[in-house]
């Protein structure tokens, strides 16, 4: 198994970097499991590594259609940070700041956990009155958060334009300086390894088309790789819950899948040492290790299970990086893509048992669930291997619609394109 | 993506606004059925395939129509009035045009 120190990074660096191990084994799906997660995403195999670290639980599969890191995980815009309004999600996402905070040391992986700091524009007194609001119950509940003047801000930020002439002046901003940006595809990796070093099987194209049942109770999966049985089945598949759920005989959830875009530039000399977000349209920007810019906007804005956006939203997006950086119009953008979200009615997540006997739930995550990714496989592995909830996640039901306890942090209603 | 308002002709998606699933049926404003309820609010049928929703020509005629459209590939199978589309006078709501 590879490990990493600087003894092996200089062992095999004179060797000519031949004999690196693969980082997890390539095993064929047993006849059947103690739990099986469907999906290698983020959010999969952290659940599968917590399973196994956390709770002993190790005889476990991970099934994933594509390859590890096909999904959202490798193609987010990598923000991480904590600053929520409400105190349900702002305790949740802290954990997994704290979780963050020590990834890679935990995973003996190099994550590249950058805390660069987040910074949320305003440009209103009203939005500028809102932000120290939510500044306010941030700090309430233990986190950093930071009101800054538009001084300040023009001295992190040199390039944005905080001029009066601005197309929307800024007014100030909301700053947490513990959040920042982790490269995503590491997460992926590192956990995958450090799953696969406790046990866990990693099997890839592997896709689960339908489920085992027995009477009520879900037994196991039937996939392109044969029927595999399992005393739980957890289904962490991001963007295809609706797909997924479908399988299983549940046609209606609380969610609608939609398309995110993602874009990165021409390599640059460092213009941006943080995460930026515009408060007057949707758009938010960081600068990657390797000089890209990593930028991104709103949804397509409607239902869609394909993994590429459309041009509308690159136009806008493009647009509103020029109300900020008039500067930057002459930079060229070197790719763009789009991934998959499984937007619920409220914007904030699920993870809970059931809601079929013998199944676990792990959906939800909008375009906010990477920076969730450790707190997210951490609470679902307490929920798998307890069969009940930690008090992080008992907010995250399935049926906090139906009673009335939605947590809807942005205060959209049941408009899944506007969370 | 280009949608055929049955008015206008083939318009480019910017000029309309999404209103989601089509096959919600909102209960009769007085009923205290909560099931049905909550399933108008917030559950959706949510096909990996064709998908039966509304939109409005927000930037034209302003026009409901009822669109079927693959998820999976952006292909609009079919538009029209979403009024014309009503199975039944209950579901005023996605009706007006
Ligand atoms: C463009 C973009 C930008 C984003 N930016 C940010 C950001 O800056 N910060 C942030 O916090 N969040 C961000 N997000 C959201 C975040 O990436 C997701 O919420 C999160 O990654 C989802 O969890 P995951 O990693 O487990 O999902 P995924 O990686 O999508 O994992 C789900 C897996 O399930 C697999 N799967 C699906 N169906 C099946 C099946 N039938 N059988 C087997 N396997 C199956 C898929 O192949 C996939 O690999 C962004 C998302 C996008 C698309
Ligand atoms: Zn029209």
């Amino acid at each position: 198994m590879a490990e990493y120190s600087a003894f092996s990074l200089l062992k095999n660096a004179l060797a000519g970097n031949k004999d690196w191990k693969p980082a997890w084994r390539k095993p064929d799906p047993k006849a059947s499991y103690d739990v099986i997660v469907i999906g290698g995403g983020g959010h999969g195999l952290s659940t599968a590594y917590y399973l196994a670290k956390e709770h002993g639980i190790t005889n476990v599969a991970v099934l994933e259609k594509g390859w590890l890191g096909s999904g959202n995980v490798g193609r987010n815009t990598t923000a991480v940070r904590s600053n929520y309004l409400l105190p349900q999600n702002t305790r949740f996402y802290e954990h997994s700041m704290k979780l963050w905070e020590n990834l890679s040391h935990d995973l003996n992986y190099n994550v590249m956990f950058s805390q660069r700091g987040c910074l949320n524009l305003a440009h209103t007194p009203a939005q500028l009155d809102d932000y120290a609001r939510r500044g306010n119950a941030m700090r309430h509940l233990g986190v950093d958060a930071e009101l800054m003047s538009v001084e300040q801000i023009k001295r992190l930020v040199p390039a944005l334009d905080v001029s009066g002439s601005a197309r929307f002046p800024v007014l100030g901003g909301l700053m947490q300086p513990r959040a920042g940006t982790a490269r995503h595809d590491a997460v992926a990796w590192g956990y995958a390894r450090g799953a696969d070093r406790r046990g866990v099987d990693i099997i890839e194209n592997c896709e689960v088309t339908g489920f085992l049942r027995d009477g009520g109770r879900v037994t196991g999966v039937s996939t392109t790789r044969g029927e595999i049985r399992a005393k739980k089945v957890a289904l962490a598949v991001a963007g295809s819950t609706g797909h997924v759920m479908q399988l299983a005989g549940i046609s209606h959830m609380p969610i609608e899948s939609h398309v995110l875009q993602a874009f990165v530039s021409e390599s640059l000399k460092p213009v941006i040492d943080t995460v930026l977000t515009f408060g007057m349209g949707h758009f938010y920007i960081s600068q990657s290790d390797k000089g890209g810019l990593v930028y991104g906007g709103d949804l397509d804005g409607y239902n869609s299970y394909a993994q590429r956006g459309s041009l509308p939203i690159v136009d806008e997006v493009m647009s509103e990086m020029l109300a900020l950086f008039p500067g930057l119009a002459r930079v060229r953008m070197l790719r763009s893509w789009g991934g998959l979200c499984d937007m619920t009615m409220d914007g904030s997540p699920i993870i809970t048992t059931g809601p079929l006997p013998g199944m676990y739930l792990n959906c939800g995550w909008c375009y906010g669930g990477f920076k969730a990714t450790p707190a997210s496989g951490w609470c679902f592995a307490y929920t798998i291997a307890k069969d009940e909830p930690h008090e992080f996640n008992a907010p995250f039901t399935l049926d906090r619609f139906y009673r009335g306890l939605i947590i809807d942090d942005k205060g959209q209603g049941a408009n899944p394109r506007l969370h | 993506m280009l949608i055929t308002c049955p008015y206008c002709g083939p318009r480019d998606v910017i000029e309309f606004t999404y209103q989601g699933d089509g096959n919600r049926q909102r209960p009769q404003p007085a009923s205290q059925d909560l099931d049905a309820w909550n399933a108008y609010v917030y559950d959706r049928l949510n096909p990996a395939g064709d998908h039966n929703e509304i939109w409005q020509h927000s930037g034209g005629c302003r026009s409901h129509l009822r669109v079927v459209r693959n998820t999976i590939t952006h292909e609009i199978l079919s538009t029209a009035f979403a009024r014309g589309g009503h199975k039944s006078a209950d579901n005023r709501a996605e009706g007006r045009s």
